[in-house]
C-alpha cells in the first residue's frame, strides 16, 4: 500500500510549509488536498462511469431481465418463464451449431494467423528494399469496413464470380466450389475471408513488439555466433511474448462476438440451416427476426457469460505475468 | 466491429425499456371530429419505399398535396428499409411513447398483437365508405371485426415467366396444372435455360412454393383454421411438404439456389428472370417494379414477361381458384391525431390510388383505380385476383413472425435437402409455444 504522503509527493513538494508548521495547520493542509484529490478523482472519473453504468451494465441487467421473460417484444413483458429460454437455447440444434462455428472461427483465427503473422512480420522487420509499400499493404485489408470486407468477397465468391473464373483459368477448374452455398464449405470459405482481413493485424502488433526487442540482445547473440535463425527462435520469439499473448486475447473475444461479416457474407438461409451462424448472428435472427425478444436476450447472455468467461480465465492463466509487470512494476 | 455492435444492441434495448416505462404516462385524447384541421398538426409517417423510385417520390408527392389541401398539417416522412422498419424500428418505436403516427402494416398475426398490446387505432366507425369501396381484401386489416389499417396495395402470387423462352422451347401455353409444369421444365431444360429461379437465400421465397403446394393440399376450412387458432394438426401440412420435395426433385431451380438472394440485385432470383437467364419465377405483385430496377434492359423485360397463376394440383382437396397473396397498408398510432385518419383515407381515395397504380410498383385496391394499370402481366395479376374463390394472406404474415420464421426455416431445410415435410409441422408447433 502506498500513503497518501508518497502520492502527494510531485505536487505537495512545492506548497509544502515551511518547517515547524502547527499540527492543526498541517491536519487541515491535508484534509484539504484529500478534498481536492477526490474532487479530481470524482470530477475526472463520473463521466465516464456515468456512460459506463448508463450503457453497459444497466442494459446489462436489463438482458439478464428480459431473458427470464415470455415476451415477443409487443407490451411490457409479462410472462415469466425461470430458465426456459435458456434450457431452450441448449436444445436447439442450430444454436450448437453456432457454437461449434464460433469455436472454429476462434481457433482457426489463432492456429492460422498467429504463424502466418509471425513469419511475415520476422520476415518484415529485415531491412530491405520496398519494406515500406510490403508493410502497408499487409496493413490495408485491416483497415477496411468489415461490412466492405464482407461484401467484396460475396461478389468475388458468388455464382460466376472472379475467384472461380480465376481458379478455372489457372487449370485449377478442380478446386471450385459453391463458396457460400456448400453447407460444408461456407464456414471455412468465411475463416478464410476473415484471415485475410485480421492476420494484418497480428502483424502490426508482432512488428511494433519486434521494434521492442533491444538491438543489444540480437547483436550479443550474433557475435556469440549464433544464426539468424537461431536468434529469432532463442532471443526474438521469447521476447515478443507479450505481445502475442495480447493478440490472442483479442483475436479470441472478437472471435466470439464476430457479427457483421457473417452477416453480410452469408445469406438468411445458409445461417438459419446452422452452416454460417455465429452466436451473434443467431442472437439477431431470433431475437428480432423471429421475435423472440425474450429468448435473444437470453442468447446474449449467454454469449456475454462465454466471453468474460473465456477473458477471465485466459488473463488468469497466460496473462498474468504481462499483467503484473503493466500494473504493478517490476519487482525489485 | 462486434463489440460495437453490441453496444449498439444493448444501447437500443436501454432506450426501449426506459421509453416503456415513460410510455405507461401519457397519451392525449384524440381531438373530436369537429376540431379537425384546427389545431396544426405533425403527423409522422414510416413506410418502406425506402429506394429510390417511383414508389418514394409518388409518397412525397401525396404527403405534399394532402398538406396543401390542409394548411394545417405538416407530414414528416421516415423511409426505411422493410426488414428494418418491421423487424426492429416499428417494435422499438411502438413500445416507446413516441410512436409514429402512421406506419406500414401488412395485417394477420402481427396486427393481432398489435391490437392487444393497444397500440393501433380503431377506425372502423370513420373508414365504413373506404372499407366498402376496397371490398374483401380491406378484412386482412381487421382484428375481431374491427378495422386496423386501410391497404393501399393488395395482390395475389403467381409465376413471371419469359415469354420468349417459353416460345423457343416449344411450350404453347402456360401451364394450368403441375403435370403441365413438369413438362415445361423439361422442356425448357432441353434448350439449355434455368426453367425456374428461386431465392432461397432470403428463405421467404422459398417458402412461398411450400405455402403454394399448403393452398393446393389443404381445404380453404383447415386454412382458415391454422390462420385463426395456430392449429396445424390436418394432414394436409405434411402433404404440403411431400409435394415440394417431389418437386424439388425434378430439379426445376437454378444450381446453388440456396444462397442466391431473392431480389433487388442482377445474380439475385429477380435478376435472373430479369435478365433472361432464367424463365419463371414464383413472385407477388410488387414484383413489376422490382424487375425494372434489376433489369439491363427494360424495353426488353416489358416484351418478354408474362405471368400466369400458381398452377392447380389435379386430385387435391385445395380450390384450384385460391390463391395467396399479401398487400401493404398503413394504419394509426393509438394516441395520433384525428387527422391521421383522414390522411389514410386519402391515401386510399381512388385518385390517389390513380396515381399509385401509375408508379407501376403495385397493384391498387381501391374500386375505380383499377384502370390505370397499364402493365399487361400486372392486368392478368388484377383478372386473377378478381376471379380468385379465396385470398390466403402469406402464411408467414398470417401466422405471425415466430410460427412464420420456424416455419421457412424448416421449409429451407428441404431445399437445402436435410429436412422433412414432417420437421416443417413440429417446427411450426415448437415455435407457437416458444
Amino acid at each position: 500500500m502506498t500513503s497518501a504522503n508518497q502520492i502527494r509527493m510531485p505536487a505537495g513538494g512545492a506548497s509544502a510549509p515551511p518547517a515547524g508548521p502547527h499540527k492543526a495547520g498541517r491536519e487541515s493542509a491535508r484534509r484539504a488536498d484529500n478534498r481536492r484529490k477526490w474532487y479530481e478523482i470524482i470530477g475526472l472519473t463520473t463521466p465516464a462511469v456515468l456512460i459506463y453504468v448508463m450503457f453497459v451494465l444497466v442494459p446489462m441487467g436489463f438482458a439478464v431481465y428480459y431473458s427470464l421473460f415470455r415476451w415477443r417484444g409487443v407490451g411490457p413483458p409479462t410472462e415469466f418463464v425461470g430458465l426456459r429460454n435458456y434450457t431452450l437455447a441448449f436444445q436447439d440444434p442450430i444454436f450448437l451449431d453456432a457454437l461449434r462455428n464460433n469455436a472454429i472461427i476462434v481457433f482457426g483465427s489463432l492456429l492460422i494467423q498467429g504463424p502466418i503473422a509471425l513469419g511475415v512480420a520476422l520476415l518484415l522487420n529485415r531491412r530491405f528494399r520496398g519494406r515500406a509499400v510490403f508493410r502497408l499493404l499487409v496493413f490495408v485489408p485491416y483497415v477496411l469496413a468489415e461490412v466492405t470486407v464482407g461484401i467484396m468477397w460475396k461478389l468475388l465468391l458468388t455464382g460466376e464470380g472472379t475467384v472461380d473464373a480465376l481458379l478455372r483459368s489457372l487449370g485449377m477448374g478442380g478446386l471450385v466450389q459453391a463458396w457460400l452455398a456448400d453447407l460444408d464449405v461456407v464456414i471455412w470459405t468465411l475463416l478464410a475471408i476473415l484471415t485475410w482481413k485480421y492476420v494484418g493485424f497480428a502483424i502490426i502488433l508482432l512488428l511494433a513488439g519486434l521494434s521492442n526487442v533491444p538491438d543489444e540482445l540480437t547483436e550479443a547473440a550474433a557475435i556469440d555466433g549464433a544464426s539468424w535463425w537461431q536468434i529469432q527462435r532463442h532471443v526474438t520469439i521469447p521476447l515478443l511474448g507479450p505481445t502475442i499473448r495480447i493478440w490472442m486475447f483479442l483475436s479470441m473475444i472478437g472471435s466470439l462476438q464476430i457479427f457483421d461479416m457473417i452477416w453480410v457474407t452469408s445469406v438468411p438461409a445458409v445461417r438459419s440451416l446452422g452452416a454460417s451462424a455465429t452466436m451473434a448472428t443467431y442472437m439477431v435472427d431470433n431475437g428480432f427476426f423471429a421475435r423472440l425478444w425474450g429468448y435473444g436476450n437470453a442468447v446474449a447472455v449467454i454469449l456475454f457469460v462465454i466471453s468474460f468467461v473465456a477473458a477471465l480465465l485466459f488473463q488468469r492463466f497466460l496473462l498474468r505475468r504481462d499483467i503484473e509487470g503493466a500494473i504493478t512494476g517490476r519487482a525489485k | 466491429m462486434a463489440t460495437k455492435r453490441r453496444a449498439s444492441a444493448v444501447l437500443a434495448l436501454l432506450m426501449t425499456s426506459v421509453l416503456v416505462t415513460a410510455g405507461c404516462s401519457g397519451g392525449e385524447e384524440a381531438a373530436p371530429q369537429s376540431e379537425l384541421y384546427k389545431d396544426p398538426v405533425t403527423l409522422s409517417w414510416w413506410h418502406n419505399a425506402s429506394q429510390d423510385g417511383p414508389g418514394k417520390t409518388y409518397w412525397e408527392k401525396v404527403a405534399k398535396d394532402f398538406s396543401a389541401l390542409h394548411p394545417t398539417v405538416k407530414i414528416e416522412i421516415e423511409a426505411i428499409e422493410t426488414n428494418q422498419l418491421q423487424r426492429t424500428r416499428l417494435p422499438a418505436a411502438l413500445l416507446s411513447s413516441d410512436p409514429p403516427d402512421i406506419f406500414q402494416a401488412w395485417g394477420g398475426g402481427e396486427m393481432t398483437e398489435q391490437v392487444e398490446a393497444d397500440y393501433l387505432k380503431d377506425i372502423t366507425d370513420q373508414v365504413k365508405t373506404e372499407v366498402g369501396n376496397i371490398g374483401s381484401a380491406a378484412e386482412i386489416w381487421q382484428v375481431k371485426g374491427k378495422q386496423y389499417g386501410l391497404p393501399f396495395r393488395m395482390g395475389i402470387e403467381g409465376i413471371w415467366y419469359n415469354k420468349d423462352m417459353f416460345a423457343a422451347a416449344g411450350i404453347s401455353a402456360p401451364p394450368t396444372t403441375f403435370e403441365e409444369l413438369n413438362t415445361a421444365v423439361t422442356k425448357l431444360k432441353a434448350t439449355n435455360v434455368i426453367p425456374i429461379a428461386v431465392g432461397a437465400g432470403d428463405k421467404w421465397p422459398a417458402a412461398h412454393w411450400w405455402y403454394n403446394m399448403a393452398l393446393r393440399a389443404c381445404s380453404v376450412d383447415a386454412l382458415k383454421k391454422a390462420s385463426a387458432e395456430k392449429n396445424f394438426d390436418d394432414p394436409c401440412f405434411v402433404k404440403a411438404g411431400q409435394d415440394l420435395k417431389a418437386f424439388i426433385d425434378t430439379k426445376p431451380f437454378q444450381p446453388n439456389f440456396i444462397a442466391t438472394p431473392g431480389q433487388n440485385d442482377p445474380t439475385s432470383a429477380n435478376g435472373m428472370l430479369a435478365n433472361g437467364k432464367a424463365a419463371m419465377e414464383l413472385m407477388g405483385d410488387w414484383n413489376r417494379g422490382t424487375l425494372d430496377t434489376v433489369t439491363t434492359d427494360k424495353a426488353k423485360l416489358a416484351s418478354f414477361l408474362g405471368w400466369f397463376p400458381v398452377p392447380a394440383i389435379a386430385g387435391s382437396p385445395g380450390d384450384p381458384k385460391a390463391a395467396l397473396g399479401g398487400g401493404d397498408g398503413f394504419s394509426c398510432a393509438k394516441n395520433a391525431p384525428a387527422e391521421c385518419v383522414e390522411f389514410l383515407k386519402y391515401i386510399v381515395s381512388p385518385e390517389v390510388q390513380k396515381g399509385y397504380a401509375e408508379t407501376g410498383t403495385g397493384l391498387p385496391v381501391a374500386k375505380g383505380a383499377a384502370d390505370a394499370v397499364k402493365d399487361p402481366a400486372l392486368k392478368s395479376i388484377l383478372d386473377a385476383t378478381s376471379g380468385a374463390s379465396y385470398v390466403q394472406l402469406w402464411l408467414d404474415t398470417a401466422y405471425g413472425s415466430t410460427v412464420g420464421n420456424a416455419m421457412n426455416d424448416a421449409i429451407v431445410a428441404i431445399f437445402a435437402g436435410n429436412g422433412t415435410p414432417e420437421k416443417v409441422v413440429s417446427a411450426m408447433k415448437a415455435a407457437a409455444s416458444k
